[in-house]
């Protein structure tokens, strides 16, 4: 992991439907560096990675490195399936040459014929390295996943987690993963932001996960299941 | 008039395949029914455009993009569901028609007739026809995207707004030349039901696209021909042609 800042969040506050999502933020991400946002359902971290993307509104600093290319794995895609498309075609939306769909699907371990295969014949583990594949067009150096485990069952989950992380050495990529899964942050994260509404603690697992921080991250999500009579 | 018979058929071809184009990306959308509510609210225009003896779809054109602009408003003020949209368009369009449109008018507004097509229209509607094709073939990946996810589209810094815009904007116009050929009644039909074949038949996005295209050419092609043959209406005929088309589909399913 090197020093060289490649991302800068400075009091970001994301306000969406009059509500307050994200207050108060301020981290930075460096080159090489695995960044697992954590926290509770409803907790902003989707939010959040949809603001650094700029596909939101916010007020505050964010700042990339100048020059940057960033891919988007997003968390679902649940209208894709009502449109007759292969593989093929749904990089081609990406402006992807045939050569570079080729190379992008055998790193994530299919064959180059898989690129005709109907996207809507896939199986929700099969899908999600497809759109690995697709957040790896144009070689970006930031990769940006949504809860890529979403609909994927527990076998494939391991093996989800696992290629971003082989990737990572592969590309020399820096890697922003959205979870709320805690044994992700161990296994694959060099740092870890938690995140509920208000940043609870941002550093290195390890140090920052302490059972207190836990606490503290997870208390909102307690209050929703209280019952009262 | 000898030359009846082929403009109407030329006429129809090119605003068929053009039809089933952009339905591919209408159906795509979960759109493709939206093409009825704006097909019923032209009845007004077809009405006026039978009393008073101009274009069809010169007539028509205008409501539609009245018609657009009120789904739009609807949409934005009442968050109703686009069914109930389509229920409340559907409804006012054809109430307020059936007020002033002649009777003995009332089969051309609802069901169409290319068989009175005269050859400056057909001219008109075939440019027409032919420049939709360009545009929709020129958007349709963008569109695609933007059906596909928003927020991936936006990522690839892809202008939505703009990308919307021209897309509504080859609605009203297929809506507006589709009239002229299958009425207020059949416009949603005339895009939803070669698209629909097509996807049942595709197995990628060129496939699909084309296919839609082929299949409401041969559709139009089809009603035409049938409605030489036996008099029957070329609107409803060519609808019966593409749902011929459709169960077919069904069969060869992939």
């Amino acid at each position: 992991m090197g020093n060289e800042i490649i991302l800068k969040v400075r009091n970001l506050n994301v306000r969406l439907d009059y509500q307050s999502i994200i207050e108060n933020l301020y981290f930075e991400v460096k080159k090489g560096e695995v960044l697992t946002i954590l926290g509770p359902n409803g907790a902003g971290k989707s939010v959040l990675l949809k603001t650094l993307l700029g596909l939101l509104p916010c007020k505050g600093e964010i700042e990339w490195a100048k020059g940057i290319k960033i891919g988007y794995v997003p968390q679902r895609l649940p209208f894709i399936k009502d449109i007759p498309i292969n593989i093929r075609d749904f990089f081609k939306l990406k402006h992807s040459s045939e050569k570079e769909a080729k190379e992008i699907l055998n790193s994530v371990g299919y064959r180059e014929d898989f690129l005709q295969k109907k996207i809507g014949d896939q199986s929700s583990g099969q899908f999600q390295r497809i759109l690995i594949a697709w957040g790896l067009l144009g070689n970006p150096q930031v990769l940006l996943f949504d809860e890529p485990t979403t609909g994927v069952d527990i076998s494939g989950e391991e093996t989800i987690y696992k290629l971003p992380a082989e990737l990572k050495e592969e590309r020399d990529l820096t890697i922003l993963l959205v979870t709320h899964d805690l044994s992700v942050v161990y296994k694959f994260s060099t740092d870890v932001l938690c995140l509920n509404k208000h940043p609870i603690c941002h550093g290195p697992p390890q140090e920052v996960l302490t059972p207190e921080s836990l606490r503290t991250l997870y208390a909102g999500e307690v209050k929703y299941y209280q019952h009262q009579h | 008039m000898e030359y009846q018979f082929p403009l109407s058929l030329v006429v129809g071809i090119f605003i068929g395949g053009a039809a089933g184009n952009l339905g591919s990306l209408m159906l795509s959308r979960r759109m493709a029914l939206v093409a009825g509510p704006l097909g019923h609210l032209t009845l007004h225009g077809i009405a006026l455009a039978l009393i008073y003896g101009f274009d069809v779809s010169s007539g028509a054109f205008p409501f539609v993009i009245f018609g657009i602009v009120l789904i739009w408003l609807f949409e934005m003020r009442t968050k109703l569901s686009m069914e109930a949209l389509t229920a409340v368009v559907f409804a006012s369009g054809v109430a307020i028609t059936f007020l002033f449109l002649p009777m003995d008018q009332a089969e051309a507004a609802l069901v169409g007739d290319i068989s009175r097509v005269r050859l400056a229209e057909a001219i008109i509607s075939v440019v027409a026809a032919f420049l939709l094709f360009l545009v929709v073939h020129n958007i349709y990946p963008k569109i695609v995207l933007v059906n596909i996810s928003e927020e991936l589209a936006k990522s690839e810094e892809i202008n939505i707004k703009k990308y919307n815009l021209i897309y509504l904007g080859c609605t009203a116009i297929i809506v507006a030349l589709g009239v002229k050929m299958v009425g207020g009644l059949l416009t949603a039909a005339l895009v939803a039901m070669s698209a629909s074949a097509a996807r049942n038949l595709g197995r990628n996005l060129a496939q699909y696209a084309f296919g839609a295209m082929i299949i409401g050419i041969i559709s139009s092609f089809l009603g035409v021909l049938f409605f030489r043959l036996s008099g029957f209406p070329a609107g409803p005929l060519i609808i019966v042609a593409s749902t011929l088309i459709f169960l077919i589909s069904l069969i060869f399913r992939r």
